[in-house]
């Protein structure tokens, strides 16, 4: 059932108001087309008696209201898929953005999704060895996980993220496909992304959403969505393993907040919407693995926090939802310690299930809690030596401090090329807690202690 | 995957029970759709608060504002595709829940619909307008009679049991307003709607079945409220020992994202002694759901040797599942709650997190356009979360036997940035009585669970001395109350080490430091995903405590007698005393064996 109107009685920011119309329902899709045929998109936001509100996905720029008309076309916004979808380009509203033929789709699918029902799901507990030492050691990634990236602006996180797409997509001999969503990022940072994933063959397998700093703001709103659609249909019905990478959520939420701006709702911490919790919630909820399916959504969001502020709506509601961080310090950055990994704020919820016997080794879960007890240990104990001099400390607190550094030069700065094994990663951890007296060490078992800490100390 | 919005479910499920009163006549006409708040009018003729069936799906929702014939309703399901003129019908009964045999190891949605049961008739996804029975209607259960033909029985008196699972007996009683006198009753196998017993009442003759429904925003009656003085022991050292939480109490868990508040629930509806659990997955993730529900059916309960997850039920309304649920699953999950507890059993009720259901509140009051009171939230909610906290406690219950039963409610709460100024937090914690407040900088150092003992607080503790000297030890109050000291006057002396450096320390300063150095690493630090750690006996958490404090006095007492600090310090016996945990409860002796040799070396 599909109506058009000329009855389009405002255009006001974002928001269109369309009169006398009928049997119009909430969330459906609008095509907005004008005189010269040019059509643009928007949604249903409000249907009030005749009239309703509609949300524009475009600039209104040039929109002229007397001659536009509106067309309702009775279902929410799509996406067609069809395994040609791999190894294309598609605009922030899924329109095919290279020069590649057109998307014969095998089936439409609403991008926004339905709840996944908690009794489907099935725990995610498949480590994925990334190759980085502080991710793979001490905040595992497991397959189904959503793991944000917490950023700063001038940090290298589209290093870290391509470099963990690149790390993580080798070895298992299983179906493999990275989803990639820019919003509103420069032409710069996209290029590198596309670079990267051409250069490591990548892109062959890779489903690339771009919305650009210079296209509609409006857009980035749908662009997330229209990625995950097409994550969903290669993870659950044609059982791939899909990395999805987003970037950057806050220039999502800044889309968001215009919106809500503009409908005069009453705002929530620093004007963004009361909602935004939900509306994260409904994009990162969709990872995830599924019970009696093969194929799995990982998604890795990177955010760039306002003024590093980690109590800003956007991360710290993010923090909420996606299962732990990975945080990137400016401070390690400035040291050239890469990838700039902070650990102490950097957390997995997922590792505990993905990690030990018969996962990674028996002793990781120990290693893990000492390597991040000693850390804050000694970054402590440098921050007293720095007040007080080398010379306050206590012996084992020199320990403590010498850890921290070394930790930081060798754990730490593997560099964006280099990919350990999860073995030489708890290794490299036992070399450096032999700096500490076995004493020390009260978050290891004594059996594995007896295994790693002495035997190795007799061989050398 | 995901189905298109205008699609139906293939078959609208019937309900095998009594009809949802479908024949009701009070029909109005949507004439705004906006969320999931939509105003119908012609709805002149219904109550505040009932449940109405919207469109031709039947997505449920409920009326909260009526203005003329005009009314403002709540949808609990997504509201994409529907439009102005479709239609909506009262079913005339508020939201309710169902209570009856059956419900042990279910989990629920925010309204009380099975979920598992959804998802064999909707697949993987939830879709709308599900009518689905809260409980199992065919299944046959054995009723076995506590009371016989002639007996008089009042309210709430139990007359027949049913063996629900081999840890819970399922308690018949009477429902409201039925007390009187037994006219039938027997034992056999019945569903939960087939009759079990006749009352002659003032009213007439009366069938009782099994199943009983209860508004869910109406407490359940009971005689009176009494003060709590019994432990809910936990199987947490920081908890059971710095910060108990009595049975009937109230706690609440405020802390940043990442410093474990999901794993303090978790580890309470695992290891604490109530008898019945009923978690709230309020806004939270799907996964935390999932993980409860493929750990607990393989953990063994200690009490009584079987899995968890039959003490356990489960409401789940995740961050992805509409928000109007929300609100209402905290209110679906403390009925269930107190139908146990009327039971005569010890509940505990977790809610994670009430931040999201006063965020859901928010959500519907900025729809409505209300007035918004602080940061938009409505000004009625403080009053709204003390209700909710009010239905917890101690409480004598109806029926003519005295008993009693509790419910035990903790709620985690997730102020924006780890800022407990904010509203949800500040209300919150003007009513609860137990405060563990989670900080990032413990989390961060991983030291788990990470409740700050510098700001947390139980007001149950001294209330509770009695069954602690009775149960425990007479002098273990006293040692709460000098290790909590310790380390407070820790955190003094930190300070000064952190200006002057330690060697401005006093001998006597320096051991009170490497003493909390032990309360904190040995006794307070637990971890969760070690199979001994997990859980401390009160009997082990007394004997780690007192060690440490033993050998606290006895150094302090040296070092006054011209000992130097450095020789009260006996490294190999530190290194034991860490390993304190991680002994099985039959190894107990070792604890005191060590003990021993502290005393000996500081004599």
């Amino acid at each position: 059932m599909q109506k058009s109107y000329k009855t389009i009685e405002s255009v006001v920011g974002p928001l269109m108001l369309v009169r006398d119309v009928e049997g119009v329902t909430y969330n459906e899709t609008v095509e907005i087309e004008q005189k010269n045929g040019e059509t643009r998109h928007g949604k249903v936001l409000e249907v009030r008696d005749d009239t309703a509100l509609v949300q524009l996905f475009a600039s209104a720029q040039g929109l002229k209201i007397s001659e536009s008309k509106a067309k309702f076309l009775g279902r929410g916004l799509e996406f067609g898929v069809s395994p040609d979808i791999v190894g294309r380009f598609f605009d922030g509203m899924g329109r095919p953005r290279d020069n590649g033929p057109s998307i014969i789709p095998e089936k439409r699918m609403d991008i926004n999704g339905t709840p996944l029902n908690p009794t489907a799901r099935h725990y995610p507990s498949a480590f994925i060895q990334t190759g980085i030492s502080t991710i793979d050691g001490l905040n595992t990634l497991v397959r189904g996980q959503k793991l944000p990236i917490f950023s700063m602006s001038g940090l290298p996180h589209a290093r870290l993220a391509t470099q963990i797409a690149r790390q993580a997509s080798v070895g298992d001999g299983e179906k493999f496909a990275v989803v990639f969503a820019a919003m509103g990022i420069t032409n710069d940072e996209a290029d590198f992304f596309i670079k990267e994933f051409e250069r490591t063959g990548a892109l062959a397998h890779s489903v690339v959403f771009i919305n650009l700093a210079s296209d509609p703001t409006l857009e980035r709103i749908a662009t997330p969505r229209m990625a995950l659609t097409a994550a969903e249909y290669l993870a659950f019905e044609l059982d791939m393993h899909v990395l999805v990478i987003m970037t950057d959520i806050t220039l999502y939420a800044e889309a968001l907040r215009e919106v809500s701006a503009a409908r005069k709702e009453v705002p929530g911490r620093r004007g963004y919407p009361g909602y935004l919790y939900t509306d994260l919630a409904t994009l990162y909820e969709r990872a995830g693995c599924i019970k009696g399916k093969k194929g799995t959504i990982t998604q890795i969001p990177i955010l760039t926090m306002p003024e590093d502020d980690k109590t800003h709506p956007i991360p710290d509601l993010t923090g909420y939802i996606t299962e732990g961080q990975i945080a990137l310090s400016r401070d390690l950055d400035k040291k050239a310690l890469t990838p700039p990994v902070d650990i102490l704020p950097s957390l997995s919820r997922l590792k505990d299930k993905g990690i030990g016997k018969g996962k990674t080794r028996h002793d990781h879960s120990d290693v893990l809690n000492q390597l991040f007890a000693a850390y804050a240990t000694g970054k402590d104990a440098k921050e007293l030596a720095q007040i007080l001099g080398e010379s306050a400390l206590s012996p084992v607190d020199k320990l403590y401090a010498h850890f921290a550094d070394e930790f930081e030069k060798k754990f730490i700065n593997q560099g964006f090329y280099t990919n350990r094994t999860i073995i030489e990663t708890l290794d490299l951890g036992w070399e450096l807690l032999r700096i500490l007296p076995r004493t020390e060490l009260k978050r290891i078992r004594q059996s594995n202690l007896d295994e790693f800490y002495t035997v190795k100390e007799e061989v050398k | 995957m995901a189905e298109k919005k205008t699609t139906k479910p293939a078959t609208k499920v019937s309900s095998t029970g009594k009809a949802e009163t479908e024949s009701s006549k009070i029909a109005g006409r949507i004439i705004k759709v906006s969320g999931p708040l939509i105003v119908a009018d012609g709805m002149a003729d219904v109550k505040m608060f009932d449940v109405v069936r919207v469109s031709s799906e039947g997505l449920i929702g409920e009326i909260l504002e009526l203005r003329g014939d005009r009314a403002s309703i709540q949808v609990y399901e997504e509201t994409g595709g529907i439009g102005v003129g479709d239609v909506v019908v009262s079913t005339e009964m508020p939201l309710s829940v169902e209570l009856a045999p059956g419900m042990m190891g279910g989990i629920y949605d925010g309204i009380g619909r099975p979920l598992d049961i959804i998802r064999e008739q909707t697949g993987d996804r939830i879709s709308r307008g599900v009518n689905v029975p809260g409980v199992n209607r065919e299944k046959k259960w054995e009723f076995k009679a506590t009371k016989k033909v002639g007996d008089m029985v009042i309210v709430g008196d139990v007359i027949g049991v049913v063996q629900e699972n081999e840890v819970v007996e399922h308690r018949i009683m009477v429902p409201q307003g039925c007390g009187g006198k037994i006219t039938k009753i027997s034992n056999g196998n019945f569903t939960i709607i087939d009759n079990v017993a006749e009352i002659q009442t003032d009213k007439g003759k009366v069938n009782i079945q099994m199943l009983q429904k209860w508004p869910v925003r109406i407490p359940r009656p009971i005689r009176e409220k009494l003060p709590p003085s019994t432990p809910l022991l936990t199987g947490q050292r920081v908890i059971d020992t710095f910060f108990p939480i009595a049975r009937g109490g109230v706690a609440a868990i405020p802390g940043p994202f990442g410093s474990g508040k999901t794993v303090v629930q978790h580890q309470i509806a695992k290891w604490s002694d109530a008898e019945i659990v009923v978690y709230i997955g309020c806004g939270e993730r799907g996964n935390e759901m999932t993980d409860v529900l493929s750990e607990f059916p393989h953990l063994q309960d200690i009490r009584t040797g079987f899995p968890l997850m039959k003490r356990t039920i489960l409401i789940a309304n995740t961050s992805d599942m509409p928000v109007a649920a929300r609100e209402a699953s905290i209110y679906t999950g403390i009925t269930i709650a107190e139908y146990f507890r009327d039971m005569g059993y010890n509940v505990a009720v977790m809610a994670d997190s009430t931040s999201r259901w006063a965020e859901a509140l928010r959500e519907m009051s900025g729809r409505l356009e209300q007035l918004p009171g602080e940061e938009g939230y409505p000004a009625y909610l403080a009053s709204r979360l003390a209700d909710f906290y009010e239905r917890a406690g101690m409480a004598s219950i109806l029926g003519s036997e005295e008993r009693t039963g509790s419910v035990t409610a903790i709620g985690a709460v997730s102020p924006p940035g780890g800022d407990m100024s904010e509203p949800v937090s500040q209300a919150t914690l003007r009513i609860v009585k137990v405060f563990w407040g989670l900080s990032s900088s413990l989390a961060y150092k991983r030291h788990f669970p990470a409740i700050d003992w510098l700001i947390s607080y139980s007001l149950y503790a001294d209330n509770m001395g009695e069954w602690y000297s009775k149960n425990i030890d007479k002098n273990f109050l006293n040692m709460r109350q000098m290790s909590i000291k310790i380390m407070q006057e820790n955190a003094n002396l930190e300070e000064i080490v952190r200006l002057v450096g330690v060697d401005s320390l006093s001998d006597s300063d320096r051991l009170l430091m490497e003493t909390a150095k032990h309360i904190r690493e040995d006794f307070l630090y637990q971890n969760a995903f070690s199979d001994i750690d997990s859980y401390t006996s009160p009997n082990k958490q007394f004997k780690i405590l007192k060690t440490i404090l033993d050998y606290h006095t006895l150094g302090t007492r040296a070092i006054a007698n011209g000992k130097d600090f450095v020789r009260t310090q006996f490294p190999e016996i530190k290194e034991q005393i860490a390993r304190f945990r991680d002994l099985e409860d039959k190894d107990l002796d070792k604890i005191d064996d060590i003990a021993k040799e502290i005393a000996r070396k500081l004599s």
